[in-house]
């Protein structure tokens, strides 16, 4: 019996001081047509060496070559001592923390990450995390419906240079509410924002506006004079950012006069592994004024009864375990260990090492799609600055390129026109750190080769 | 044990990890200075060693499972096999880009396509999605599929969700994301739902009902198809919160109770780690009715090629809930857990869970504590309420909690389900010894003994742990969220 310690003893023991003759009568209350109905559809259990094959062999067959895919995750390099520590089963194994008393590591921690995070977004506070960056805009919409007291209207401003699959994750979560999503098209030669663009909003009841920095085609946002545009018409912003850029870029807490008032995203960059999609984390920081409309769980420091400093959830009155119908947000269980994983990460590369590394994704960006816009049938797409993503234009649609390209190794960027008609030949590549030369070689050979051949 | 200082203060301007960073700072003279941060973040300014050790440090200030028995009533509390990380953490699988083509994901997706094969047959579901993130994700899905379900059929005077008042405090926050009003029905003195008040409160304005079963007082709800048959000849529907799944695991499966939809806590039931709040992975079971609006993605199977479903093969779909395909790396891991367990090792959860239970509550009884509903088989959890204690004795459940940290047992859940006074909610789970659950009740007496010889000795614990009793008052008025540059 797997995982199951007692010995054939035991169980005559305890079923006699139970005073059943058998496990089945505890089951006694279950009607009996429901009891035990067979499970012909699972397979026999196997050992731990024997599953230890088969995941072998299904993760060899999942590997791949260079990777120049963002769209939402991103490939880093992330330190050993990351993974080796969060894993490490007094973390791996605890259950949220709400006895404070025996779970101070934690607490501490999650606080370290709120100080870190409140820090790298230039934001007054931080929640202790949210599920992932999509969900995260979900709940900073709801959010900014609850805290912009003055707007009745639900309306918020979206422009089509957000992640659109946040944007569908958005419209899932907060579709029941009463709650409008209004598209502001962008600049169709820069893939930006116009300011100009806002205007026919002017003097209108919006209750927020999100600005993603950079944005979904890898272009930096007019953040300043959007943000001033949102909040001199009684707007809140919402800013979706990636934590990585944020180490060279203007953080949200800084953008225009007086600052974005929620920001949020996908953690992931912050040593994250990409494994297909999860379990990465959200964050989530807002200034002051809107900590009490902040979802998930808080981390606060104070004393315990000898004077000694120590951490404690706070604020929990927001919660749906003490608040039930009346709480901020459904969520309960969030992403704690990946805000291990990732506070363990920004410890390592602090200040300095991340902008490094942000440095290094942009110069490597920089030169990939240099190179890249030198091949016939392949140009730049929208003008202006980036961080390290570009959107590359091919003289042919770019989904079967990205198929013909992954079947020899290489992850091309992410075919735009799944979202987009009007950008079938477009594909938004990204290079992080991690790539070498001999990598964009590879890839602008593959690259050349395919399209080498008439469209 | 000694204070940890905050990482912060271990710093020294100018020191990073050196190793894990370019050895040169990257030429950005063509980001334009209006886009340019202009003061660096504080950040802590630390050596490898000393992250290291900083974060070993405080990792021993913490209970685990893998530490410290933890009897958490409605957590599931079990063991969490190493292989199932190990495994999930393979190269293949970390490195993999979610928007990867399927074709190069075959590995993955198949462990996926298996695990919803497991976890539809176990719970006798039509089908089963693993997009939701965590139990409260897959509640908001499944009641969404809900109105969806009502809304397609032009049905819509559907306004109210039933939840017994016993219920996780996610039910009714979850039914309110979804525009649904609450309506509370009381449990009944023999600890089911309360009949009467049940027919009282369905009717034409019923959208359904949200359920845990074995209920979050311990014990099964033994009207169960009466009242799935109330419900459904209403029009409305009904949800399964899988919170205590564990109970009944491959014995009694939620489908042919006739719930239309339910939420599998992965990280309960099927043993993924709790992580200190999270990840979680809150599958979701669907049945005949609401398939048409599953959320996406799914993962689908083609002559032998596995591929994502997405809003093209399920056009009704209530959408997406994530960026992705829900936590991944977690699933990986309840696929193993699965597998490991197998047909038979699936139903023995159950039953050893229910063991144990009964095991530990029967011991309890023995020594005098109260039993909530002592006529009733416990489930795989159980509630004693110290109420006889507090009265007699002056100590509370919280007292109680607090004084079992220092005898090495994390606490059970206090002061929930709200209905019970001066409760405690007890789930051993199905990993632990009989000598471990022995101790628990040792601990239990020995910790009565101590109250009644000196009970503000009791009041005043924990000793033991790295902190005593926290100041919470101020910690929500002074609020201190972060660390602002002083030392500590």
């Amino acid at each position: 019996m797997p995982f199951i310690p007692h010995t054939d003893e035991d169980i005559r023991r305890m079923l006699a001081e139970v005073g059943v003759d058998s496990i089945n009568s505890l089951f006694d209350e279950v009607p009996s047509d429901l009891i035990d109905p067979g499970l012909p559809g699972i397979p026999e259990g196997v050992s731990e060496m024997e599953i230890t094959r088969e995941m072998n062999e299904r993760a060899a067959s999942d590997m791949l070559g260079p990777c120049f895919l963002g769209a939402g995750a991103y490939r880093h390099h992330v330190p050993a001592a990351v993974w080796e520590i969060t894993t490490r089963g007094e973390y791996y194994s605890a259950y949220t923390p709400y006895q404070a008393e025996a779970s101070q590591g934690t607490l501490q921690l999650i606080y370290e990450y709120q100080s870190m995070m409140s820090g790298l977004m230039g934001m007054d506070a931080s929640n202790a995390s949210l599920y992932d960056g999509g969900s995260a805009l979900a709940e900073a919409v709801l959010m900014a419906v609850r805290a912009n007291r003055k707007s009745k209207s639900g309306r918020i401003l979206v422009p089509d240079t957000v992640n659109p699959m946040y944007c569908d994750a958005t419209r899932t979560i907060v579709g029941n509410q009463g709650i409008t999503l209004e598209t502001v098209a962008s600049n169709a030669e820069t893939g930006a924002v116009d300011v100009e663009t806002l205007e026919q909003w002017e003097g209108e009841d919006i209750a927020a506006l999100v600005i993603q920095q950079p944005n979904w085609f890898g272009r930096l946002e007019e953040a300043q004079a959007l943000t001033d545009w949102a909040q001199r018409n009684g707007a809140l912003v919402i800013a979706v950012v990636n934590p990585t850029a944020m180490a060279v870029l203007t953080p949200p807490g800084e953008w225009g006069e007086n600052g974005a008032d929620i920001a949020c995203g996908e953690g992931q960059p912050l040593g994250i592994p990409l494994s297909s999609g999860g379990p990465y984390f959200g964050f989530m920081c807002c200034r002051k004024a809107h900590v009490r409309q902040m979802p998930g769980r808080i981390v606060g420091r104070t004393v315990d009864l000898e004077g000694r400093t120590g951490y404690t959830l706070t604020l929990q009155a927001r919660e749906q375990h003490i608040r039930r119908n009346k709480a901020t947000s459904n969520i309960c269980t969030n992403q704690g260990l990946m805000v291990t994983a990732a506070t363990i990460y920004l410890s390592l590369l602090g200040a300095e090492g991340l902008e490094r590394v942000a440095g290094h994704c942009h110069a490597n960006t920089r030169k990939l799609t240099e190179r890249l816009a030198g091949i016939k049938g392949v140009s730049l797409r929208f003008d202006g600055p980036y961080f390290h993503e570009r959107v590359v234009e091919l003289d042919r649609p770019a989904e079967p390129v990205f198929q013909q390209l992954a079947s020899q190794g290489i992850l091309a960027g992410y075919p735009l026109g799944r979202h987009d008609k009007r950008l079938s030949n477009a594909l938004l590549v990204c290079a992080t750190e991690t790539v070498t030369d001999a990598d964009i070689d590879r890839f602008a050979d593959a690259l050349s080769h395919a399209l080498a051949k008439a469209a | 044990m000694s204070q940890e200082s905050l990482i912060f203060d271990l710093g020294r301007s100018g020191r990073y990890a050196r190793a894990q960073a370019p050895a040169e700072h990257a030429d950005l003279a063509d980001i334009p200075a209006e886009f340019r941060r202009k003061q660096r973040a504080v950040m802590p300014e630390v050596s490898e060693l000393q992250v290291v050790r900083h974060y070993t440090r405080l990792s021993q200030k913490n209970f685990s499972i893998d530490t410290n028995f933890y009897p958490l009533g409605s957590c599931t509390m079990k063991y969490n096999p190493r292989a199932c990380n190990s495994l999930a953490m393979l190269p293949g699988f970390l490195d993999r880009h979610p928007h990867a083509p399927d074709s190069t994901g075959q590995g993955f997706l198949g462990c996926l396509y298996n695990l919803q094969e497991m976890l539809a047959e176990v719970t006798g579901m039509k089908t089963v999605s693993l997009a939701p993130m965590a139990g409260a994700q897959g509640e908001f899905a499944g009641v969404a599929m809900i109105r969806a379900y009502h809304d397609a059929r032009g049905d819509d005077g559907r306004t109210e969700i039933i939840v017994p008042d016993a219920a996780h405090g996610t039910n009714p926050a979850t039914a309110v994301m979804c525009g649904y009003k609450v309506r509370e029905i009381p449990t009944a003195a023999d600890g089911d739902v309360d009949m009467a008040a049940l027919q009282e409160a369905v009717g034409p304005q019923t959208a359904g009902i949200m359920l845990t079963n074995p209920s979050t007082v311990g014990v099964f709800e033994r009207r169960i198809q009466e009242i799935a048959t109330l419900v459904h000849e209403a029009g409305g529907l009904l949800y399964y919160d899988g919170a205590n799944l564990n109970a009944i695991l491959g014995k009694v499966r939620p489908g042919d109770m006739g719930f239309d939809v339910i939420h599998i806590n992965l990280h309960k039931t099927f043993s993924t780690p709790h992580g200190g709040g999270g990840p979680g992975a809150g599958a979701i079971g669907v049945g005949e009715r609401l398939l048409p609006h599953t959320p996406i993605p799914q993962v689908g199977e083609d002559n032998g090629q596995y591929y994502w479903r997405t809003e093209k093969d399920i056009p009704q779909t209530i959408g997406r809930l994530s960026a992705f395909g829900g936590n991944a790396g977690v699933l990986l891991r309840a696929y193993v857990y699965a597998r490991m367990l197998g047909r038979e090792g699936m139903t023995r959860v159950a039953e050893y869970s229910t063991l144990n239970a009964n095991y530990l509550m029967t011991r309890l009884k023995a020594e005098g504590f109260q039993v909530w509903l002592p006529e009733r088989r416990a489930s795989h959890e159980f509630i004693i309420s110290l109420k006889g204690e507090a009265k007699e004795l002056g100590v509370t459940a919280g007292d109680f909690a607090k004084r079992l940290l220092d005898l090495g047992y994390h606490a059970p859940t206090a002061y929930f389900p709200l209905l019970v006074p001066e409760c405690l909610l007890i789930e051993p789970t199905e990993t632990e010894t009989v000598d471990d659950l022995d101790g628990f009740v040792q601990a239990m007496v020995t910790i009565r003994e101590e109250a009644r010889h000196d009970k503000e000795f009791v009041k005043g614990a924990p000793y033991n742990m790295p902190v005593r009793r926290l100041d919470e008052v101020k910690a929500a008025k002074e609020l201190d969220l972060k660390w602002q540059g002083e030392a500590s």
